[in-house]
């Protein structure tokens, strides 16, 4: 048997891996995998709550995160392909222009 | 067995990501988010839900990760270069992080009593189960996210497109 709160801890683990990975990497991409990477840290722990107290909608919730990271990525390729259209870069530093 | 298989499952997990943030060629990184993302499937089998185990390798390490490799050889993206950024990235980046790993493990650990264990095949949500729900409750979702699905596509279209 395996408590319900190492599979959370799992996730956490997973959750700030992807925070520190999204705060440090300066390439576009991987900022973005990034990102993928805290979607399914926190699919985790919805799967976890999901089995702890025997609910179907934890992983209802899931499926749509699914969809939505799917589309999420489709999107944001195409931002990143856009980009680099018009910049030649994908280092994070050199797009700035909305910073202030 | 299910502790070993934990074990082994979560720590493929961990040492991909931990991977994916090492590697400096995003080429690796995808790479090892993959190792992530289905190592993550078994995961989800060891906690009953076969069907997202399932969508887990087909959706993430299927579809996504294929699009990011795909998109990464495209654009012929190499090695991350370090900038006057990435300084200050590593001096807040790290810090924060080690405090946020910290709070979430001091909370999910201290209400451990409470939350008790999963044993291996003791709830199971079949493929039949997520269905009925999926398309009796909470049908109207489901046809707006086909919507939504339509718009990205639209949208990937658009965007990425040449302009004249």
């Amino acid at each position: 048997m395996v408590p319900t709160s190492y599979y959370l801890v799992l996730s956490a683990i997973l959750f700030t891996i992807g925070v520190a990975a999204f705060l440090i990497k300066r390439n576009i991409i991987t900022v973005f995998m990034s990102i993928e990477l805290m979607l399914n840290a926190v699919n985790l722990s919805f799967v976890a709550f999901a089995h702890q107290w025997h609910q179907v909608s934890g992983q209802i919730f899931v499926f749509f995160v699914m969809v939505v990271a799917a589309a999420e990525a489709a999107v944001g390729l195409a931002i990143i392909i856009a980009i680099f259209r018009t910049r030649n870069t994908l280092n994070v530093d050199e797009i700035d222009l909305m910073k202030l | 067995m299910h502790l070993v298989l934990f074990f082994i499952f979560g720590g493929l997990c961990v040492a991909g990501a931990l991977n994916l943030l090492l590697q400096r060629h995003p080429i690796n990184s995808a790479l090892s988010l993959i190792v992530v993302m289905s190592s993550l499937a078994v995961l989800y089998l060891l906690l009953g839900a076969e069907f997202l185990a399932a969508a887990q390798v087909i959706v993430y390490s299927g579809a996504i990760m294929v699009l990011f490799t795909f998109v990464i050889m495209l654009l012929n993206a190499g090695r991350e270069e370090r900038t006057h950024g990435s300084k200050a990235a590593y001096l807040v980046g790290f810090p924060g992080a080690a405090a946020l790993l910290a709070l979430l493990v001091y909370v999910f650990l201290s209400y451990r009593r409470q939350l008790g264990g999963v044993s291996l095949g003791e709830y199971l949500v079949t493929t039949s189960d997520l269905s009925r729900v999926l398309f009796h409750e909470l049908l109207l979702p489901f046809e707006v996210t086909s919507i939504l699905i339509l718009v990205a596509i639209l949208g990937a279209v658009a965007l990425a497109r040449k302009e004249q």
